[in-house]
């Protein structure tokens, strides 16, 4: 094995640079579709939750569709198909003014993606509360509505925050995915530094440091919210939610 | 945009077809290489060496950390240059998903070991089993068979991970779909149909999980 060590290459103009871009871009497109997960997942789930089997096979298909094509056709998909099979205008606009469209393209692809896993651990969260809980609540006259909003959701969003660690970790890890629509991300900085300068070991062990970096964040602040909503006399991650 | 045309789909049938194929051939390689890499990580990682079973755990951890993408750019890059020689792109991609599914895999494993009842491990040593005996003999046996709809579900997410070597351009069943896309400037027909093949393999895949769930008891 010959290589030339040049770990410089990292410190260098406008290596350096390139690589805050791709940090930058990648926590930006993550947090974002994040959001939009954590919304639509929650409804998502919710709604999965309830007795009306209509609303819940809907939900079911919606779930299977978005967790069993890969990623990256549903980059795509949003990407290349959507704005193409849109009536008259809203196609139109996609495709001429919508600024940074791969950028917000990947936002949407991830958060959606994102936001199907999120809603069968959120589902799986409100089955794990006592049934009685909501029959009580319903008696004590809570409208449906409060019965989640109260009782219900408080309770399963903290039974899922070991799962939900790992669905965050998988975001930052799956906002990479967005380089095959030509998002500068950080895995598609470091490819570009490999390229220009043939120092692969360099760029490549940066990312890793970064994304290994992020994780551990993410691992440190999500242990952290565990413990401030942990309601006393319950114990924290006593469910297992299974995949 | 003109209505939905059916013929670049049969026209290239063929070779969709082999991407399909290859693909297919990825996710059995990289599950069975998996599996066994996975296997012997869980073992290292339940020692009770504790240099060992940190080495394992780093391994886990690392993988675990990273994107697929770029496990598949630093293989594109590493496996030549340890080698000293270029290697075409599906070697690199091999050793890059054997080594990523080993990581994961391996947690399923260790999972399964540990479900195994401490009693049955205190017996086996007892009745003078040494350790890999009592893995092969007592535990393994059992933990796969409670694995084995987790191993499935794995596999699912493996084969759309196979997408993924699209960025080193090998001509699995996604790339396939984009060059006819590309050529026949028909995206819309060409990814609405890989979406439904990718969606139909993986809920067939699901379904052989949920009902190996079924099937659990030992003969």
């Amino acid at each position: 094995m010959n290589y030339s060590w040049n770990w410089a290459v990292l410190v260098q103009d406008p290596y350096v640079q390139w690589l805050v871009w791709g940090t930058e871009m990648t926590m930006a497109i993550s947090i974002a579709a994040l959001i939009i997960a954590l919304v639509i997942g929650t409804a998502i789930g919710v709604l999965h939750s309830s007795d009306d089997r209509i609303v819940r096979s809907v939900m079911g298909a919606y779930i299977s569709v978005f967790r069993n094509v890969p990623l990256l056709l549903q980059m795509f998909l949003w990407f290349f198909v959507v704005p193409e099979i849109l009536p008259g205008g809203a196609g139109r606009w996609l495709k001429r003014d919508l600024p940074y469209p791969e950028i917000v393209t990947s936002i949407i692809a991830l958060g959606l993606f994102t936001s199907s896993r999120i809603a069968v651990q959120i589902s799986a969260g409100i089955d794990a509360v006592p049934r009685g809980q909501r029959m009580a609540a319903r008696a004590s006259g809570l409208s449906m509505l409060q019965v989640y909003r109260l009782v219900l959701l408080p309770q399963a969003v903290r039974i899922i925050v070991p799962p939900l660690t790992s669905e965050i970790l998988t975001i930052f890890k799956n906002s990479s995915i967005a380089l095959t629509i030509g998002v500068y991300e950080l895995t598609a900085q470091t490819q570009q530094i490999q390229s220009m300068t043939y120092q692969g070991f360099e760029a490549f062990t940066a990312a890793t440091v970064i994304y290994v970096t992020i994780a551990l964040l993410v691992t440190l602040l999500m242990r952290g919210v565990e413990r401030w909503t942990a309601l006393p006399g319950t114990v924290s991650g006593g469910v297992s939610v299974q995949f | 945009m003109s209505s939905f045309d059916l013929s670049a789909i049969s026209n290239s049938l063929p070779f969709l077809l082999e991407g399909l194929a290859l693909s297919l051939m990825l996710t059995a390689v990289a599950m069975a290489g998996g599996l066994i890499l996975g296997l012997l990580i869980a073992i290292l990682r339940l020692s009770r060496l504790r240099l060992i079973a940190g080495l394992a755990a780093l391994y886990v951890n690392g993988f675990r950390a990273v994107p697929l993408i770029l496990v598949i750019f630093w293989f594109y890059f590493l496996v030549p240059l340890a080698l000293g020689r270029p290697v075409g792109a599906l070697y690199s991609v091999l050793v890059a998903f054997v080594m990523f599914e080993g990581a994961y895999y391996s947690e399923i494993m260790r999972a399964g070991l540990q479900s195994v009842r401490s009693g049955q491990w205190q017996a086996a040593k007892a009745s003078g089993l040494s350790y890999l005996q009592t893995v092969r003999l007592v535990a393994l046996p059992q933990a796969l068979r409670k694995m084995a709809p987790l191993m499935v579900t794995q596999g699912v997410i493996l084969f759309q991970d196979t997408a993924l070597v699209y960025v080193v351009s090998l001509n699995d069943f996604m790339t396939s779909v984009t060059i006819v896309a590309n050529n026949t400037n028909r995206p819309v027909e060409m990814y609405v149909f890989a979406a439904l093949v990718y969606l139909l393999i993986c809920l067939t895949g699901n379904a052989v999980a949920s009902s190996l769930k079924h099937v659990r008891a030992i003969a």
